[in-house]
């Protein structure tokens, strides 16, 4: 058996050498609209099951409610274990415990930094944002509201550059 | 062709809620293009998305709850005007932003509180979809409570027009709060919520916006209701002719 840490569940899960291994392909699946993230980065991956039988069951957690990306990474996930071998395989929505961004590893967040997208802090504190171009912390908020439903657009006032901000919820 | 109508007292709470954002969503959906800056598109835009997307969830499980005869689409593409049982306060229409953001900031406060007690459901998903509900009806809320201030202790212009929008939208509140029979069992069973004891909280948020918007609290004692029995007003049939003409047109579609 070897352990996988879900974020979100304070304990350590075991799952079978190829359960495993899924969750080894599942690194090839990303969320369409931050393709450097994989679900599994992102933390919506929550489950990977194999019953006797060989059926296989993928739990996923949505992130907002009409996240548009969610229809498309159940694809994604029965397409990258089709090519695997695995036919018979059924992605399942757990809506709790409610996705956080409290979730998302510091890998995660160091790749959002890298990639120009201000991570998220702490939910319920107002959080320090620095420019992902310049870390200056002279920052304005252009639009509550940006390109997903996850995201604020922000302008550095010092640099001038506008960027994401994955918002804290 | 699929049955439509709900066979359970749980298919039939869930799908009331479902129906609410549904609509408020179609309604929002409208407006995208039309608003006053590009960042208020933006923001309609997604409270849209999060509305539908919450009924989508919704249907999905109350047509899991049915026994998976129907599914998301069919309750929401084929169904007819007296077969929905959203509030009346959603499918009203606006003639301009202010009555836009009337309407959404009444049903922000109430979704609030709604979403609140349903994450304490003994039923998990609802609990779970709720969860996730409540935290975006919060930022919904705190965005339109927002222009309500900025419109009402604006301009005499934008004061006018926001107290307008307040006063149009003023006589489907009373409804937020009726109790029926399926309310109360729903309750009983710990699943659901008797929608009178949302009331006090609402009053308080409502009366906090309002006074700091410089607005009027209005005294309409013309109440009416009706839409969770399926009686609406005149507008939800257009909006449904709207929503669903592909769907009727090309039953089944896909693309």
């Amino acid at each position: 058996m070897d352990a996988a840490v879900v974020p979100g569940y304070d304990m350590v899960i075991t799952e079978s050498r190829e359960e495993a291994a899924i969750r080894t392909l599942l690194q090839g699946v990303v969320d369409p609209d931050i393709p450097f993230l994989t679900i599994e980065d992102i933390a919506i991956l929550r489950g990977i099951h194999i019953e006797d039988s060989g059926a296989v069951t993928i739990t996923i957690t949505p992130t907002y409610s009409g996240c548009p990306a969610m229809d498309v990474i159940t694809e994604d996930i029965g397409t990258a274990l089709a090519a695997a071998g695995y036919v018979d395989v059924s992605v399942e929505l757990a809506y709790s415990p409610a996705w956080t961004t409290e979730w998302l590893t510091p890998a995660a967040k160091a790749k959002l930094a890298a990639n120009r997208i201000a991570p998220p802090g702490p939910v319920g504190v107002v959080a320090e944002i620095l420019c992902p171009s310049c870390a200056s912390d002279a920052i304005r908020t252009a639009s509550e509201f940006g390109s997903t439903a996850c995201k604020s657009l922000m302008v550095c006032t010092t640099c001038g550059e506008p960027f994401d901000y994955l918002k804290a919820i | 062709m699929n049955t439509i109508t709900t066979q359970s007292p749980l298919a039939t709470y869930i799908v009331r809620h479902a129906d609410d954002n549904v609509i408020i969503g179609q309604r929002l959906a409208e407006y995208i293009s039309r608003a006053p800056e590009l960042e208020e598109d933006l923001a309609v835009a997604n409270f849209a998305l999060d509305h539908i997307g919450v009924a989508n969830h919704l249907y999905t499980y109350a047509a899991s709850v049915d026994g998976g005869q129907s599914d998301a689409d069919a309750l929401a593409m084929m169904r007819s005007e007296r077969e929905f049982t959203n509030l009346l306060l959603v499918e009203q229409p606006h003639s301009d932003f202010g009555e836009l953001m009337a309407r959404q900031f009444l049903f922000d406060a109430y979704q609030v509180g709604l979403w609140g007690a349903l994450s304490e459901s003994s039923d998990e998903t609802i609990s779970g979809i709720s969860q996730r509900a409540v935290k975006e009806a919060a930022y919904h809320l705190r965005h339109s409570s927002g222009w309500v201030i900025r419109l009402g202790d604006g301009t005499q212009e934008s004061h006018d027009r926001m107290q307008s929008g307040i006063d149009r939208m003023w006589r489907y509140t009373e409804e937020l709060f009726f109790s029926d029979e399926l309310d109360q069992e729903m309750a009983r069973a710990a699943i659901g919520v008797d929608p009178a004891i949302l009331r006090t909280d609402w009053e308080r948020v409502v009366d906090d916006v309002l006074e700091e918007a410089t607005l009027t609290r209005p005294s309409d004692p013309y109440q009416t209701g009706g839409g969770r029995s399926g009686g609406h007003t005149e507008h939800l049939g257009k909006l449904l002719a709207e929503m669903q003409w592909m769907q009727r047109s090309y039953p089944g579609m896909t693309w």
